[in-house]
């Protein structure tokens, strides 16, 4: 870092995350005055445009790459055409323990006086739950699925190499053909898509508009200060924002601010989940990189520093603030803006340059929650890049991740892509694959799998309410055998994804309807030449998803019952669900003997692994294929953000011998603490699910720094990359665990019953060590520490 | 088809030659070396332990035990209380098993030995103690490709050795110490059949690694440490030495086979680094490629 990214990065870390009340004043001001003057379309166009031309223009001192969403670092805007907070969720959001936003009087005023008067009952959050049916509501509260689109909109949406090669007057010129080309009197839709096309363009406008506002401040701060050199540098931020994202970029500098603006555009635009993303950044930089560097007007110190002033960029916009049942499903600050290095260049090549070197670089240093970043390894990545990549990620937080580059394009591939657009797809949010600038691939809700089968033993009654939820498939005593059983669970399943799909298909017309995204629109191949809005199947590509949490616990649950109640008849299954309904009481060694002697995931057993591949098909039976409104379908992927602890806080105990309340197994990983046999047997039994059918899964494996830390382990993390890549699994994550972890590994063994930690040549579970080996360990690693 | 006791097959295995290997751990060895991080491999047959910190005092091993479990040496070592305990506290420690069933756990991780350059490891326990079912295992890996490595202190007749050798692509050869009489103080037997099996192997294998524990109160002398270098350089097809300081971390397991620590265990220290640096320039000096094991 120099001395300015230095500072730039403690400011951001230090800036406290607050509400910001501008945008909820400008948009409401801008709605009383003018709901209903213009098509919907235009309306969003133009309140777009008056939140560009309005809202406050902040350089901050030292900053090369310029621009923010709210009026200041860390201060959040919040949407109430989408969810309109309420007092009393401002105030839940000043003052709860973790993911807190500080909301002030000012703030509180502006809400009670004019916000909320105007919205209450007016929000899309209101119309969509008043319009879904009572049978959504149910499944709802009894924490079956979540649903994304309840207060912040479809988004999970990455850029291409688009706006490094044109501009946004380029794009009005195609807006402005496919205007010309509309043929009105064969096209029933035509003017439906001219009122689209139309604000497309004023959504341009807008943006050019937004940077030019940045150009004047520059000028006007250059004017101000005598330090000469901070002059020159305010000039030619002056000059960039005068040029992009007018015109395409024709420097290194350039395509970073043209980027950032796009960039912010689509965050002030709507809410979309998972912000916006630069997708394969290292390529679409490349060319600028060496062309600033051939010709002298770059230096490799010059671009590592605005690579890192664009960092913290990202790092200075929390997530909008989510609440209630949202807030338990993915808690935290990160937005996900997820930047993706290396990977395959459309012919098929390796696309890892001097740029993703750089990037990760720049990770390293930077230490930042926010952005997100991925590689994407292929069979062609050297070996050098994925060890570069393995030595960040020893270095902790978990980033980057590492993605199977050549499974994310057979994804696609299944899905219908073309070869190119899938080569120049990846990876973005968490796990979730996606054709760059040409698809809304959008995650509409995490699905409880584990419920399912709780409600097959129950005869569709749910043990913690009391109450019918689900089809009647049966008491448990009625079950003479684990497929009868299985059967009951499939039924459940395919009752409440019927649910989950017919919600979803309401909320997607509401969103076409009334919330179009005309800029977004711009960016996305083919709305510009259908006419047509990201946000009602615009896109080239419109997959949705919904994602299996708990594929790990069902798995265990399943092989529970499978072996004991059917197999070696060693309790009667309804006698087994009367022990789940007291949550074991006075039975504490059945559970230990469930616990312990389960034949389980992640220990590349084919009794258990054969299994999740039974749950893994019935899910996507039941999903994939189906339609939604957009001319696309429903697939399934298999992640669960935090998820899997709200989930399993409404799960009562499990035939596993997990007790009632805890979290469930999370994404692909097996339950915390079920694999006993290391890191290949988890690699192996996770690589037996079929991940080409999905639409990306999330392998979490942790370790201890030490671990990871002589070239042995470094080789050895490389080969297990490299084996479950050939196994064709999607994602991995490494996380390295440091002391404070294992400190609480400590005092709560259950909780962190899956930690490995290297001891003496080998590794080992870190709970199962003695109290004085795990100090020695502790002390080893404080020794080793960062 | 022969079957043998193993009595651990540990997969991930950084440190027991290259790459990811899945060791092997054979049952029974001759020599009762104190500082043993395999106290539960000395017995040939299976035999049952106890972890007290797991036990919550269900009595199902007492129910289970055809021996009423107590006294200890009743016990038949039938595993009956270890079928029986609901944690596993209780547990059998080393299985019958054939030679068959060892190659599809080995099998298992074949596509990690293929992208790290790893494979199997045996060790022990003294694997030459179990000839015949080590030399199928290392048949089968040969015939499929699979990359070996034998750990052993040859603390076996010559003759096995060498009719295993053309097996097995690297050898990880224990030794401990030069002195014959600090030898069989140390480990129960005297060092004159190992020296001469090391120096009969020189004869016919090209890639021995000899690893050498640094043992508090045991080795850890300069004057013993260039008297193993003198051997290590004199010994034919040695490829690398390698010195493993001594550590704790198998403290516990005494305790769970009903065994008492050895008093030597209650006062040795794990040798400093610049210790070992000091004892590695003396097998440097003879020309020997010399590595200092992990932590």
């Amino acid at each position: 870092m120099t001395g300015r990214t230095e500072r730039l990065r403690e400011e951001s870390l230090a800036a406290e995350p607050a509400i910001s009340a501008e945008r909820a004043l400008l948009i409401t001001e801008f709605y009383r005055e003018n709901e209903g003057r213009w098509s919907v379309p235009v309306l969003r166009a133009k309140s777009f445009y008056h939140l560009c031309e309005k809202k406050t223009i902040y350089i901050g001192d030292g900053e090369l790459v310029v621009g923010e969403r709210g009026p200041a670092p860390k201060l959040v805007s919040t949407y109430p055409e989408l969810t309109c907070h309420s007092l009393e969720d401002l105030r839940i959001l000043d003052s709860r323990e973790k993911t807190w936003y500080r909301v002030d009087e000012a703030c509180l005023k502006i809400y009670r006086e004019s916000v909320i008067p105007y919205w209450e009952g007016r929000s899309l959050r209101e119309k969509i739950f008043a319009a879904l049916p009572e049978e959504w509501h149910e499944a709802y509260r009894h924490g079956i699925f979540t649903e994304f689109m309840e207060q912040r909109a479809p988004g999970h949406t990455v850029l291409d190499d688009k706006i490094y090669r044109k501009g946004l007057l380029d794009f009005k010129k195609e807006i402005a053909q496919a205007i010309e080309a509309l043929d009105f009197a064969a096209d029933p839709d035509a003017w439906a898509r001219r009122e689209e096309l139309v604000a497309m363009d004023i959504s341009c406008d807008a943006v050019i508009l937004f940077a030019e506002r940045h150009a004047k401040l520059a000028e006007s701060m250059a004017a101000a200060t005598s330090d000469a050199a901070r002059k020159q540098e305010l000039l030619k931020i002056a000059a960039n924002c005068r040029w992009v994202p007018a015109h395409a970029p024709t420097d290194y500098w350039e395509a970073l601010q043209s980027y950032w603006f796009c960039h912010l555009a689509v965050i002030t635009e709507l809410n979309g989940w998972d912000a916006f993303s630069p997708g394969h950044l290292d390529q679409h930089l490349h060319p600028f990189y060496l062309q600033g560097v051939e010709s002298g007007t770059l230096t490799e110190a010059g671009a590592r520093e605005l690579m890192e002033c664009f960092f913290v960029k990202f790092n200075n916009h929390p997530s909008p603030p989510k609440v209630g049942v949202t807030a338990a499903e993915s808690g935290t600050y990160t937005d996900f803006a997820n930047i993706n290095l290396g990977g395959l260049l459309p012919d098929g090549s390796d696309g890892s340059n001097e740029v993703s070197h750089l990037i990760l670089d720049v990770i390293d240093e930077m230490h930042l929650l926010q952005p997100s970043s991925n590689v994407q390894l292929s069979r062609k990545s050297p070996d050098a890049f994925l060890k570069h990549t393995l030595k960040v990620v020893r270095n902790g937080y978990g980033f980057p991740s590492i993605f199977n580059a050549d499974a994310v394009v057979e994804e696609q591939l299944r899905q219908g892509k073309t070869l190119v657009d899938a080569r120049a797809g990846g990876c973005s949010g968490c796990v979730e694959v996606g054709a760059f600038g040409k698809e809304a691939y959008i995650l509409t809700g995490y699905f409880n799998l584990v419920k399912m089968l709780e409600l097959a033993l129950h005869d569709g009654v749910d043990p913690m309410t009391g109450r019918q939820l689900g089809p009647r498939t049966g008491r448990a005593e009625s079950f003479n055998s684990f497929e009868a059983l299985f059967e009951a669970f499939r039924a459940q399943l395919s009752h409440f994804i019927d649910i989950k799909i017919r919600g979803n298909r309401l909320i997607e017309m509401i969103y076409a309807s009334t919330m179009p995204a005309p800029f977004l629109s711009v960016l996305t191949d083919d709305c510009i030449s259908r006419g047509v809005d990201y946000n009602a199947g615009g896109a080239r590509y419109n997959n949705s998803f919904i994602q299996g949490v708990g594929i790990g616990s069902i798995t265990d649950a399943l092989s529970a019952i499978k072996e004991q109640v059917f197999e070696r008849k060693a309790i009667p299954l309804a006698d087994l669900v009367a022990e789940l309904d007291a949550d074991f009481a006075g039975q504490e060694p059945l559970r230990q003997r469930l616990w312990n002697k389960t034949r389980k995931y992640g220990n590349d057993d084919d009794y258990a692994d054969d299994l999740m591949r039974l749950v893994f098909d019935a899910f996507f039976d039941v999903v994939d294929g189906r339609p939604n409104t957009k001319n696309g379908v429903y697939r399934i992927e298999m992640l669960p953000t935090t998820c899997h602890v709200y989930f399993g806080s409404v799960v009562g105990a499990t035939p596993d011998g997990r007790r009632r309340g805890t979290p469930l197994s999370e994404g692909i990983s097996p339950v915390q603490g079920a694999d006993r046999n290391g890191p290949t047997a988890v690699i192996r039994s996770a690589g037996k699910m079929d991940h080409i059918r999905s639409g990306g899964t999330l392998l979490n494996l942790k370790f201890s720094p030490t671990l990871l830390f002589d070239a042995n382990g470094l080789d050895g993390v490389a080969g297990l990359v490299r084996s479950y890549f050939r196994m064709d699994g999607h994602h991995v994550q490494f996380n390295v665990v440091n002391v404070a972890t294992l400190k609480r590994a400590q005092a709560n063994p259950s909780e962190h019953r899956d930690l490995i930690v290297r001891v003496a040549g080998y590794s080992d579970y870190f709970c199962d060590l003695s109290v004085e080996l795990q100090n020695e360990i502790i002390a080893r690693t404080e020794h080793a520490s960062f | 088809m022969s079957s043998g006791v193993i009595f651990n097959l540990q997969r991930y295995s950084l440190h027991d030659g290259p790459g990811i290997r899945t060791t092997v751990f054979l049952k029974g060895c001759p020599a009762r070396c104190w500082w043993c991080h395999n106290p539960e491999s000395h017995a040939a047959t299976p035999e049952i332990a106890c972890s007290q910190n797991r036990c919550i005092s269900c009595d199902a091993c007492l129910l289970a035990c055809h021996e009423g479990l107590r006294p200890r040496n009743a016990c038949r070592n039938c595993g009956a209380c270890a079928e029986a305990c609901p944690t596993g506290a209780r547990e059998m420690i080393g299985r019958e098993t054939t030679a068959a069933d060892v190659f599809k756990e080995i099998l298992k991780d074949r596509m990690f030995f293929e992208d790290s350059g790893g494979g199997v490891t045996f060790s022990g326990g003294e694997p030459l103690c179990q000839p015949a079912f080590l030399k199928e295992l290392l048949s089968k890996c040969r015939a499929h490709g699979i990359h070996t490595a034998v750990d052993t202190a040859a603390l076996c007749p010559t003759e096995p050795l060498i009719d295993l050798a053309p097996l097995v692509d690297l050898f990880l050869f224990d030794l401990k110490c030069a002195d014959n009489d600090l030898h069989l103080r140390g480990t129960g037997t005297g060092n004159a059949a190992i020296l001469a099996n090391l120096e009969a192997l020189g004869r016919v294998h090209r890639n021995i690694w000899i690893r050498i524990p640094v043992v508090p109160g045991f080795n850890d002398t300069a004057q013993e440490m260039e008297a193993l270098a003198g051997l290590a350089a004199g010994a034919a097809g040695v490829r690398e030495v390698w010195l493993l300081p001594y550590h704790g971390s198998w403290s516990a397991k005494p305790a769970r086979l009903g065994k008492k620590a050895p008093k030597e265990a209650a006062t040795a220290q794990a040798p400093a680094a610049e210790t070992m640096d000091n004892f590695a320039r003396l097998f440097t000096n003879r020309g020997l490629d010399i590595r200092i094991g992990g932590v």
